[in-house]
């Protein structure tokens, strides 16, 4: 295989998975890594480092369209980095330690927490009322549109929330994923936050999280222009798409496709792992 | 939300961090895509060798071998340009937020937002050792 091929083949999955990724909502950054690894053929260290760089780019560039909505409470988000930032920088130092074939047993737990988050149905949560003291000391009471015009919301539990993303962080500078959907746990069913809050927010805090441990990553040189250049123009291009069918497309089955692809590679990886192949 | 000078609400807030996050990443991407073409155009019919982990030479880690690097016109040196601007676009939304609350004299929010791009400033550092 040459250059322009393996680009090319890169860039097809990384179209694929941002695209899957927006259109579910479960990100594309979870299967960057496996693809690279398991279907390429390309040394974990390198693949995680891509991967990273791809979920700046992406958050970001949906971060962008969500703020201007209102959606998002920066507040939250900025306190919460706090959390996910030092749990990135250790997750990340702790990649550099431990063996490849850990780094992917413990990626195919993730992968396969994660088929079985995409499997299961979010019920609907009715925000706290009761205003909590340090939620409103941290101003983190506010309000978001919704179809039936402004409501406000009362956050709580903001220990219990900052320690889940906290663990999120880690995992996202050890695995190099954005952790979306655990942050998100944390916002929505721990903390009561709105779950289009949750998500929003969610979103804006997955690139600052990842900006703490890329540094960690380029230093040691994981960090590879020749993967990441279609890595990044792929998942970029696939979620653009996706965000402009969002809205036209039933989800649901698409979102049971993406679990099962999510648990195969999910097995993939700890077999690799187990086996000492990765 | 309490009373604040309307050119700093949150609403205005949040729309330059949008401005800021979209040009950040149209920017990076139309880098990285420069460079790619140079990359394939130059080594595109060369074998690719990411089985092994060998790391990056050191021109190709730190910023001023970068932008040394990409001065050349060296293909992965430009590309590699334009993921440093994508690594650097949410470390400008965190020195932004340092402003736009200071402006709104929320000094908690200074507080938060300054210790987290402590740890950005931390980590891009190298970390420990």
């Amino acid at each position: 295989m040459t250059v322009l091929e393996l680009t090319a083949a890169v860039f097809g999955g990384s179209l694929l998975a941002g695209l899957i990724g927006s259109l579910t909502g479960l990100g594309g950054g979870i299967i960057i890594t496996p693809l690279l690894a398991l279907v390429l053929g390309v040394d974990i260290h390198y693949a995680i480092g891509a991967s990273l760089v791809s979920v700046i780019a992406t958050s970001s560039g949906a971060a962008a369209a969500y703020v201007k909505e209102g959606l998002s409470n920066i507040r939250i988000g900025m306190f919460m980095e706090i959390a996910t930032t030092i749990g990135a920088v250790l997750g990340a130092s702790l990649a550099l330690h431990i063996a490849t074939s850990a780094i992917a047993v413990i990626f195919g737990l993730v992968l396969l927490y994660s088929a079985y988050l995409s499997s299961r149905s979010h019920d609907i949560q009715t925000a706290g009322d009761q205003p909590d003291r340090t939620a409103r000391f941290l101003e983190f009471d506010s309000n978001y549109p919704t179809a039936r015009g402004l409501e406000s919301y009362h956050v709580r539990h903001i220990a219990a929330g900052s320690s889940v993303m906290f663990g999120a962080g880690v995992l996202s500078g050890l695995l190099g994923i954005g952790s979306g959907a655990l942050k998100v746990i944390g916002m929505d069913e721990v903390m009561r936050i709105p779950f289009r809050v949750s998500t929003t927010t969610s979103n804006f805090m997955i690139g600052v999280t990842a900006a703490a441990s890329v540094g960690l990553y380029l230093k040691r040189g994981y960090i590879d222009p020749g993967l990441g250049m279609p890595v990044v123009l792929g998942v970029l291009a696939g979620s653009f798409a996706g965000a402009r069918i969002f809205e036209r497309m039933k989800t649901g089955v698409l979102r049971t496709v993406f679990g099962l692809v999510i648990a195969v590679l999910a097995v993939e990886m700890i077999y690799h792992g187990l086996t000492g192949r990765i | 939300m309490t009373n604040r000078p309307d050119r700093w609400s949150d609403h205005h807030i949040e729309s330059v961090m949008g401005d800021l996050l979209r040009a950040g990443v149209l920017l990076s991407a139309a880098i990285v895509m420069l460079g790619g073409v140079i990359y394939l155009i130059h080594q595109g019919n060369t074998a690719p060798d990411y089985g092994v982990f060998r790391g990056e030479p050191p021109n190709l880690q730190t910023v001023t071998g970068i932008v040394a690097d990409a001065l050349r016109l060296s293909g992965r040196g430009i590309i590699q340009l334009g993921l440093l601007v994508l690594i650097a676009t949410p470390v400008a939304r965190v020195v932004f937020a340092v402003f736009a609350f200071s402006a709104q004299r929320d000094w908690l929010y200074v507080l938060v937002s300054a210790i987290v791009l402590g740890v950005l400033t931390f980590s891009l550092r190298g970390g420990i050792g």
